[in-house]
């Protein structure tokens, strides 16, 4: 209990800290927490991109486990994390014991670039092909890529239960859905990328549904939570590729959102965990990951909707009302990715994308 | 006597197996390194190639500016090597980086043809990488963009162990079964030896015999050898029971006689009649003597005749030692024995011994039976060489070409027992070790002739 209070503590006065520095551009982690009791032995230092009130569950049950260790965990930008990882990598620094980040391309490419050790155990082992590359990166999440709704607004009929769906809605001309559909501005988001990136390897409906988007004036606009909170304000009626477990997280506290997993094919993206060569504490981070790997791991995820479920009809995150369980399509933690990070390739694939795309800036509040 | 044991065949065996398996799986082992690391190194080669192609492929000019959009599928491509880490580089033609791995190396410039593989080492890991260069002459740009894709080499060196492993797993496997079958094959081939051996074991000791036994062809010389021996052996047990039967039958009569007539003397008071009665005993012992003598002499050559090895006698040297023992006879007379012996060499191949000792028995009895003078003649005729004696007498009565030779047969003339049938005896043992015939030219001008004929050594003739 002590040990819990202590937390508490120590969080309320880092988000005063963060608040003060909110302004500065170069403060890169956007906020920090520490697990555990304050005279353990040793520190495990967690990097991630993940919100701190997602991971905390399983990081505090890590730390059950044990007297002897902490965490601290700091949440970073994807992108800020990937040069601090990348810095600390190339100058050969102490770094953080693990990195944990939902921008997998960038963690492929630390791995490519030899800035991670190896990890092989019984829970590596288990891990399907696309969630574990070179035994260097691991997939510890399952997230799906997910069309969110306003449950007040839209029903029945009129929920798009896949992309084909959503083309149709888009079509007529008069279309309740123009101008309130939104998706990720590729270009402010690391995720929306990815997402996009992918989709456009996956299928021909993605063109068009761009095609459609242009057209109808979609709206392109930066972040999961700004998305989320539009559509529940009922500002969009659908909002295409959230990211899923800050989306069924949020619906679990907000009736008015709704969540449907794309019948014709349902991105998923692994996060990816590797452990820096320079970890001072790869011991401990050898095991927290497997801890992460492990089923008591899996399920805190489950339960914080880290790790999606589909197929289990009881508790799956995806009720069979709306529709079958859709067709999986995993982005596969390989050297594949590195071809999105290409810079001709992005400044190509987001050109291309912004000519189908007419933007809309969306007035932040 | 127990014999030298050597080293178990077996042995022998798996160890010279064993070094050439040893030695030849080195060698396989080798060549399927060689062969594995050539078989991976030209399979993820063309994996390089084709990603390296593609990405070639990819690069355009758009407005004034080279830009390369990169398919996924180059890099899906590379991700069938699913561990290896991968590297790019796109080069402009003032040798800037246009996109990826700024560090990476490109090859020698002057000599690079269009497609150039090399090893290097990135980030600490060694990998292979494939340089490709194309010319761009366009409106916009003119020059040669260089593609450069590397990849590390986990799965060429998995590929080429998996193709060495299984190599090796053959030979080995080719090993065990090839001792195996060398095991099987040294048993069998034994096992006619262990016939031979079960065979002599199971077989009376006097029986002397010839093996029957089924062997294969590369043991029928042993075989052979083996009856070879036990049949001279037979031949020598046959003799010497022969031997012991004849002297015991030959000595009994003379000795009991000898023993008779010395009884009969030791009784004997007129001293006239004792001189005649010793000069009887005497006379008798002499020719048991000789008797004795000849017994011991055919004992000897029969001996000869199967243990001795020939070799190139001058039959002029046997005729002329023969005629330096008779040159006195036993009273010391001077005896008349002419010697005809040609200017040439008459070689034949035998015992000098033997040969002797045939010719002394002839030329005894010439000097026994006959008349003198005697002749000690040495000839050839055709390829023959013949060693003959000839005396004047009137030659052997009652056809004697039909007994001749055989034991105990006698002229009929032993009067003073000095002739007995064992010389003609030994000369037809000599002439039957030598591949000789014995033939008696009847009495004529020239007087009784006895011939030895020997086949000629044509190796060793001097004509």
């Amino acid at each position: 209990m002590a040990a819990m209070c202590s937390g508490r503590v120590l969080f309320c006065h880092c988000l005063a800290v963060l608040t003060l520095c909110l302004p500065m551009p170069l403060q890169a982690q956007e906020a920090v927490r520490l697990f555990g009791p304050e005279g353990a032995i040793r520190t495990l230092l967690v990097r991630g991109s993940t919100d701190i009130e997602m991971f905390a569950p399983v990081m505090q049950a890590f730390i059950d486990r044990s007297i002897d260790t902490r965490i601290r965990y700091e949440q970073w930008g994807s992108n800020a994390l990937y040069q601090k990882s990348s810095e600390e990598c190339q100058q050969l620094s102490a770094s953080a014991d693990l990195l944990i980040s939902s921008a997998i391309d960038q963690q492929v490419k630390l791995v490519n670039d030899g800035c991670a050790v190896a990890h092989r155990s019984a829970y590596t082992r288990r891990l399907p092909a696309h969630a574990i590359w070179r035994d260097e990166l691991f997939g510890i999440t399952l997230e799906p890529a997910v069309l969110v709704y306003n449950r007040d607004m839209l029903s029945g009929d009129e929920i798009p239960l896949s992309r084909f769906d959503l083309l149709d809605r888009l079509r007529p001309n008069d279309s309740r859905f123009a101008g309130r559909v939104a998706t990720y501005d590729i270009e402010l988001s690391g995720l929306g990328y990815l997402f996009a990136f992918a989709d456009s390897q996956q299928a021909t409906t993605f063109g068009a549904l761009l095609e459609a988007f242009g057209r109808t004036g979609a709206v392109a606009t930066c972040c999961s939570a700004e998305l989320i909170d539009a559509v529940a304000e009922g500002r969009f009626l659908v909002a295409y590729n959230v990211l899923g477990s800050y989306a069924l997280a949020r619906a679990d506290i907000d009736p008015r959102i709704g969540i449907v997993a794309p019948q014709d094919y349902t991105l998923t993206l692994s996060r990816g965990a590797l452990i820096p060569k320079n970890s001072p504490q790869a011991g401990t981070a050898h095991a927290f990951l497997d801890f992460l790997l492990s089923d008591q791991g899996r399920s805190i995820l489950q339960k914080s909707h880290l790790i999606a479920i589909f197929d289990d009809e009881d508790m799956s995150d995806f009720p069979s009302a709306l529709g079958a369980v859709p067709v999986l399509r995993p982005i596969p933690l390989s050297p594949t990715l590195l071809v999105g990070l290409d810079q001709m390739k992005r400044e190509l694939f987001i050109r291309q994308w912004r000519e189908k795309m007419v933007l809309q800036a969306v007035e932040s509040e | 006597m127990k014999p030298e044991q050597r080293a178990s065949l077996t042995r022998r065996l798996a160890l010279s197996i064993s070094l050439l398996l040893i030695a030849g799986g080195a060698l396989v082992s080798v060549a399927a390194l060689a062969y594995g690391r050539q078989a991976a190194q030209t399979a993820f080669d063309r994996l390089l190639l084709g990603s390296a192609r593609q990405v070639m492929d990819s690069t355009s000019v758009i407005d004034g500016r080279v830009m390369a959009d990169i398919p996924v599928s180059a890099f899906e491509l590379l991700a069938l090597a699913p561990e290896d880490r991968v590297f790019y580089r796109i080069v402009g033609h003032d040798g800037q980086t246009l996109t990826g791995y700024d560090s990476l190396e490109i090859p020698d410039e002057r000599d690079a043809p269009d497609v150039a593989y090399y090893n290097v080492a990135f980030n600490g890991e060694p990998i292979r990488v494939i340089a490709l260069s194309k010319r761009f002459a366009e409106r916009a740009f003119s020059g040669t963009i260089q593609v450069l894709v590397g990849q590390t080499l986990r799965a060429r060196n998995a590929l080429a162990q998996e193709l060495v492993g299984s190599a090796v797993l053959v030979v080995v496997l080719v090993g065990v079964s090839m001792a195996i079958l060398a095991i099987v094959a040294v048993y069998s081939a034994l096992r006619p030896l262990y016939r031979i051996e079960s065979s002599f074991s199971s077989r009376d000791p006097r029986d002397l015999t010839p093996l029957d036994v089924a062997v294969p062809s590369e043991l029928t010389p042993v075989v052979s050898a083996i009856n070879r021996f036990m049949s001279r052996l037979d031949r020598q047990m046959e003799a010497t029971n022969n031997l012991i039967a004849d002297s015991a039958h030959q000595l009994r009569t003379p000795i009991a006689a000898l023993r008779a007539q010395t009884e009969l003397a030791t009784e004997e008071s007129d001293p006239a009649a004792l001189s005649v009665s010793l000069d009887r005993i005497h006379a008798r012992s002499r020719s048991l003597s000789r008797l004795t003598d000849q017994l011991l002499s055919r004992a000897l050559i029969i001996h000869r005749n199967d243990s001795v090895v020939r070799t190139r006698v001058d039959l002029r040297t046997v005729a002329m030692e023969t005629a330096d023992e008779f040159d006195i006879d036993s009273q010391g007379r001077a005896r008349e024995l002419r010697l005809q012996l040609p200017e040439f060499a008459v070689w034949v191949r035998g015992d000098v011994l033997s040969l002797r000792e045939a010719c002394k028995n002839l030329v005894n009895n010439a000097f026994v039976h006959g008349q003198p003078p005697v002749a000690l003649i040495v000839e050839t005729v055709g390829d023959k060489v013949v060693l003959a004696i000839q005396d004047q007498g009137p030659g052997l009565p009652d056809q004697p070409e039909l007994r001749a030779g055989e034991r105990f047969v006698q002229a009929e003339d032993t009067a003073n027992r000095l002739g007995t049938g064992i010389g003609l005896a030994i000369v037809q043992e000599v002439l039957k070790a030598h591949g000789g015939k014995l033939l008696f030219s009847p009495a004529d001008r020239q007087g009784f002739k006895v011939s030895m004929v020997f086949p000629g050594d044509r190796y060793g003739s001097d004509v």
